[in-house]
């Protein structure tokens, strides 16, 4: 693969070189994953690196989830700096413990003594069309539970710096890759220091409606402010980067502005990250708030069948009817009743 | 069948295979190892009456399996590194752990005990059989750096029905790595007998997964010694994994909440009484004339001083302030973190006078 200078690039190829980049400043990072090597990955994110810096350092693994994530905590007690990729978001369950039981508590069980400075991968999210198990939303089961950090980007720039900045951090970190938007196209500067990992992003500024999203629907949210526009409704757009810690900071200054919060994710509403922020801000901004917090998810089902996911995902109407909500243009959910 | 080199009686059996890697082994040096498990088992009865005297939150006791764990711990290098289980205290012990160090978690004032990295043994593990993927990495990772050094995970006959151990050796296998695979087969898994894991000798499993296995008579300690002493050489050689199945038995509870006369037989525990490994190395160091009366005395009154110290340690072993509960979850700054703590201290500060 071809350098690529400041310029435009997919998101993809973005997080290609992220990986490139890491692989070359530090010797003790390494890339583990199924398919990873001499194919390059199923979606070519690691594609030319085996080639590059050979099969010890990116390693096709035998197909078992949770050895991936076991080996890579034993690869960073003896100092090295694993990036692991679970092939897909529905892939992730069998590694579940060890990342629950052992990754996510590893430094906390050792005092201190031992860091796991984990990146894992993971495609997420639906909208592709595809089988069952290749399109979930899984990040609320990592978001609530303590010792590791989860971040997702929306561009290409992001990707690539917080994708570095996630392997450079001392903590485990999960790193939800937007699938459906992996050929989308931006500016990367690989050299740009961007925002600290933990810090939301005002994608779109505006005054009346706080649009809290991230990952895959941060470019739906901002089409929908654009639309919304048109009817001279204002929508601040707030890309979280960071689902955990979330940046409540730059979300309660919004929403001190705006009076009106919506929320939207893929995954399903019950204990989503929606309503996590809904409702720390209301704690912290009550008598800011003009309406009650609105959220637009997923529903509480199983995925749906490919030709029906379009009635799961949040679409623009779907927000953009969320929008319409907060702002009382139409009857609250209680009055529907 | 299995590997003996000391029968229950204490007699030695030739082994061409097997003497050569014991040779060294001076009834000198095994009088060392006889000391060391009686210290161990010494330890274990003072930390079981700790338990009962409500002083540890619980034990999990090693009587029994001190040939096993003294045995192979005794075999390893500093630059070794071990992945255990809950149960191996000797090997914690032969890994330089401080006394009272092996009772911080069982008194509930720690996550773990020591810094893996200053003695080369992970915090134990709970979670049945996920230790196994620890070492196979932490081995990848040796293979990687190009040293000789070897982990060796502990984990027992349980384990071997959970997923992750069949993963671990499937990778093991796959990149060659230098990782001893020990499994004490104990004969209980709480209240399973080794029977419900599996119809065939657990050694035999890890010959489907490319693996080289030993079965030895893990109540004899010579013979612990040679197979462990053979698998790291091969693991040092660049041969790859070797997998231990040590045959011993689990002759306490599985821990002090445990009632072992609910599920297995009385004539099950005098029958392998009848197996001490002490007992059986005592004979043998008789007759090799270096234990009499006297040397058992001053081994037994070291033993006891040592119990006294644990004792002493346990008891000097003082609740950690609130706060702490807030360290280390996170290696760097976490604002939603700190925020709770704060305002947890806000709170605690209400019921000061």
């Amino acid at each position: 693969m071809s350098d690529l200078a400041p310029g435009t690039t997919t998101l993809g190829k973005a997080l290609n070189r992220a990986l490139f980049r890491a692989l070359d400043d530090d010797p003790k990072v390494m890339v583990l994953g199924e398919d990873v090597g001499v194919l390059g990955g199923v979606y070519r994110i690691t594609d030319g690196l085996q080639a590059r810096f050979g099969a010890n350092r990116v390693v096709d693994t035998p197909l078992a989830e949770s050895a991936i994530i076991g080996t890579a905590i034993g690869l960073a007690f003896r100092g090295y700096r694993p990036v692991c990729e679970i092939q897909f978001d529905g892939f992730v369950y069998p590694a579940f413990d060890q990342i629950v039981s052992q990754l996510a508590r590893m430094h906390a069980r050792t005092n201190g003594a031992v860091t796991l400075p984990i990146t894992i991968r993971i495609p997420v999210g639906g909208g592709i069309g595809s089988a069952e198990h290749h399109s979930d939303s899984p990040e609320t089961l990592f978001v609530h539970t303590p010792g590791i950090r989860v971040v997702t980007a929306a561009t290409p720039q992001d990707a690539h710096t917080l994708l570095r900045q996630a392997i450079a951090c001392d903590d485990p970190v999960i790193f939800f890759e937007p699938k459906r938007r992996y050929h989308v196209k931006g500016e990367v500067d690989e050299e740009a220091a961007g925002l600290p990992m933990g810090a939301a992003r005002i994608a779109r500024p505006g005054d009346q409606v706080t649009l809290v999203t991230f990952g895959s629907l941060v470019p739906t949210a901002l089409d929908a402010a654009t639309a919304a526009a048109d009817e001279r409704i204002s929508i601040e757009v707030i890309d979280l980067r960071s689902l955990s810690p979330i940046d409540f900071a730059t979300i309660e200054a919004s929403v001190r502005r705006t009076g009106h919060l919506v929320v939207a994710h893929e995954a399903p509403q019950t204990a989503g990250l929606g309503a996590e922020i809904a409702a720390t801000i209301t704690e912290r901004c009550f008598t800011y708030l003009e309406a009650a917090p609105v959220r637009v998810t997923g529903h509480d089902i199983v995925y749906p069948p490919a030709r029906l996911e379009r009635h799961h995902v949040p679409d623009l109407d779907r927000i953009l009817f969320g929008v319409d909500r907060v702002l009382g243009r139409v009857p609250a959910r209680a009055e529907l009743a | 069948m299995f590997l003996q080199l000391l029968d229950e009686n204490g007699t030695r059996h030739a082994s061409p295979e097997f003497d050569p890697l014991v040779a060294d082994l001076t009834p000198q040096h095994l009088l060392g190892l006889y000391r060391d498990m009686v210290v161990v088992r010494r330890i274990d009865a003072e930390a079981t009456a700790l338990q009962r005297q409500g002083e540890l939150a619980l034990w999990p006791p090693l009587l029994g399996q001190e040939a096993a764990q003294i045995g192979s711990g005794r075999a390893l290098r500093d630059d070794d590194f071990v992945f255990s289980s809950y149960r191996e205290h000797a090997v914690a012990y032969t890994r330089g752990v401080a006394l009272v160090d092996l009772l911080r978690v069982w008194r509930g004032v720690t996550a773990s005990g020591w810094d893996p990295h200053e003695v080369g043994m992970a915090t134990p593990q709970v979670i049945i059989g996920a230790q196994t993927l620890h070492a196979t990495g932490y081995a990848m990772g040796i293979k990687n750096d190009g040293a000789d050094s070897v982990a060796v995970t502990y984990f027992g006959d349980g384990a071997m029905s959970e997923g992750d151990v069949s993963e671990a050796m499937v990778f093991a296998a796959s990149f060659q790595a230098p990782v001893v695979f020990f499994c004490q087969n104990n004969q209980w898994a709480i209240s399973e007998p080794v029977t419900l894991q599996s119809r065939v000798d657990l050694a035999d499993r890890a010959t489907g997964f490319g693996i080289p296995s030993l079965r030895v008579d893990g109540n004899d300690v010579l013979a612990v010694t040679a197979a462990t002493r053979a698998a790291l050489a091969r693991a040092r050689a660049g041969e790859g994994p070797t997998f231990i199945e040590a045959v011993t038995y689990r002759m306490g509870p599985h821990t002090t909440a445990d009632d072992p006369t609910r599920y297995r037989d009385s004539a099950e525990l005098t029958e392998w009484q009848g197996r001490d490994p002490i007992s059986r190395l005592a004979e043998y160091l008789r007759a090799a004339g270096v234990l009499d009366h006297d040397v058992d005395t001053r081994i037994a009154g070291e033993a006891d001083a040592v119990a006294a110290e644990l004792r002493a340690g346990c008891l000097a072993l003082a609740d950690p302030d609130a706060l702490t509960i807030f360290d280390n979850v996170y290696a760097e700054p976490h604002h939603v973190l700190e925020r709770q703590r704060a305002e947890y201290a806000h709170y605690l500060e209400g019921f000061a006078e």
